[in-house]
């Protein structure tokens, strides 16, 4: 009974316990990242935002979290009650658990897998599920429409979302997250990070990601001039809210993904002494917030993109620059092997 | 040990059950819906074997990409699965033909594999504590087949050049957006500055 206690009960507790403390500051943590990203677009709008839950509004999405879930759920007459209902599980569990191999400071991950870019890069190819099945289920034009489109959308820049992460990959020479952010620490601090050798894969993984995530200027799916409001139109209460938390939590995860992979991870940007006694963690929320700044700051600025202009950014823009780069990378990286 | 048994079970039965359930669907939707289950419970068993690269390619290539064109294409299609049923008797030799040739082809490889290994496996496969499943695959893809591999991806290459010129029609009477043009607008171009007389108006 203890050898079975030792092989198989006391990792499956710290598995569940790691699990489960992941996901409760993950979830606080979309509490107050929501928060600021309404306060960002209100200071750009030059309006207050939420200031009356709470000081300075602070507890606002909790009390939206508690607005949602005592409201009535409405399912259509017409949905396919099952996809229904599934959908908006799908995509909020599925964006969670792509959380499952981020690492947030050295050995700091619930699963450091060998193929952690891979596995995060399936998960996020799975989220067009969730708004598929949404916008099929409701059994209404408006969310046909708009899932439609933006599957469209996420499967394109997926694929220049592909070819950034096989830049990096090439230049960190493995798939685990853990060592991609190794493979930065050069001692140089910031100057050694992947943003600056790979600057132009920098800037079309961020404008993808706006792009795979939905956000604004790339939020079609919701252009609530020509589709209501996308293919959440026929949702309410706790399924909507958890749309809402997969978006928020796919952003992070994206956000978090960038740091990893172009803004060094937990590493302190400059590694000299007061700097390096920092816990790393801290760098790496600094960092997502960072990024999560210049994606609200995005959605405050930038006017919605065309569709066709958008297809076209996707496919005859990014996808030929990032496949470009790629085999650029590559050959750099060889004759540098070769002493040049 | 134990514990893998239990994983494979799980994966194995969900994903026969999901493969069955692709063909015993009512709705095609839900079918296709079901294959997407069957694929990410393959990719489980992907994992069990230690073929973790497998698994998330199976992932991000077949549910992420192969299936959401499957979806679109069943979505917007009218099928009327009564209809479909109807012809079901007609269809069946036919069917029971190609899956027996399937049986078959898999006996022949499972025999051949536990008979005479030899035959399947003259490539030796690295220790998969030293080198990880990655490496090695790239390893034997780009030296030992590369040209197979090469091969592939023309064809792919060819197939997808052969979709796009089935299907792009370049109408002359649409007034298409040119990039170039307007990214290439001077304000000179574009606007002009007059001094308007009080009472005159422009001519």
């Amino acid at each position: 009974m203890a050898e079975f206690w030792t092989n198989y009960g006391l990792p499956t507790f710290l598995i569940v316990a790691h699990s489960v403390a992941l996901i409760v500051i993950l979830l606080v943590v979309i509490a107050f990242t929501l928060y600021a990203d309404r306060k960002v677009w209100a200071a750009v709008q030059m309006r207050r935002g939420p200031n009356v839950v709470g000081p300075f509004g602070l507890w606002q999405s909790f009390a939206d979290l508690l607005k949602f879930v005592f409201k009535e759920v409405i399912i259509p007459a017409g949905s396919n009650k099952g996809l229904f209902l599934m959908a908006p599980v799908v995509t909020a569990g599925l964006a969670i658990s792509a959380w499952a191999v981020m690492p947030v400071d050295k050995g700091w991950a619930v699963a450091d897998i060998h193929v952690g870019v891979l596995y995060i890069f399936a998960i996020s190819s799975l989220q067009v599920y969730g708004v598929i099945m949404a916008g099929w289920a409701s059994n209404s034009k408006y969310a046909f429409l708009a899932c439609l489109r933006s599957a469209a959308q996420m499967v394109s820049y997926e694929v220049s979302i592909g070819f950034v992460i096989i830049t990096v990959l090439l230049c960190a020479g493995s798939l685990n997250l853990t060592d991609i952010v190794m493979s930065q620490d050069r001692g140089l601090g910031l100057f050694g990070w992947y943003w600056l050798p790979l600057l132009p894969m920098f800037v079309i993984f961020f404008i993808s990601m706006l792009a795979e995530t939905n956000r604004p200027p790339f939020d079609l799916l919701e252009a609530e001039s020509e589709l209501v409001a996308g293919f959440m139109v026929e949702y309410s209460s706790t399924p909507y809210m958890l749309f809402m938390l997969g978006e928020y939590v796919a952003i992070l995860l994206l956000c978090s993904l960038g740091t990893v992979l172009f803004l060094g991870g937990w590493l302190p940007p400059v590694p000299v002494a007061p700097f390096t006694w920092i816990p790393g963690v801290l760098w790496f929320v600094l960092k997502v917030g960072f990024l999560f700044f210049l994606v609200s700051m995005v959605k405050a600025m930038v006017p919605r993109y065309r569709y066709d202009q958008l297809m076209r950014l996707g496919w005859k823009v990014f996808l030929p620059l990032s496949l470009a780069a790629v085999v650029v990378v590559a050959a750099v990286l060889r004759l540098w092997q070769y002493g040049f | 040990m134990m514990l893998s048994a239990l994983f494979f079970y799980l994966f194995a039965i969900m994903c026969v059950g999901a493969g069955f359930m692709v063909i015993a669907a009512k709705n095609p939707v839900h079918a296709v819906l079901y294959l997407i289950l069957a694929f990410f419970n393959a990719a489980g068993l992907f994992v069990l074997l230690g073929a973790e690269f497998l698994a998330m390619i199976l992932v991000v290539v077949y549910v992420g990409a192969v299936l959401v064109l499957f979806l679109f294409v069943v979505m917007m299609l009218d099928v009327d699965f009564a209809e479909l049923r109807a012809g079901f008797l007609k269809y069946l030799p036919v069917g029971a033909v190609v899956g027996l040739l399937l049986l078959v082809e898999l006996i022949f490889v499972v025999g051949a594999w536990l008979t005479a290994p030899e035959l399947v496996s003259d490539v030796p496969t690295p220790p998969a504590a030293e080198v990880s499943n990655t490496q090695a695959l790239g390893e034997i893809l780009y030296t030992r087949y590369v040209y197979l591999f090469e091969g592939a991806g023309l064809i792919l290459l060819v197939a997808m050049i052969g979709a796009i010129v089935l299907t792009l029609h370049h109408k002359s009477d649409v007034r298409r957006q040119s990039i170039a043009a307007q990214v290439g607008r001077t304000r000179e171009m574009s606007v002009e500055v007059v001094e308007v007389e009080t009472g005159r108006g422009l001519k």
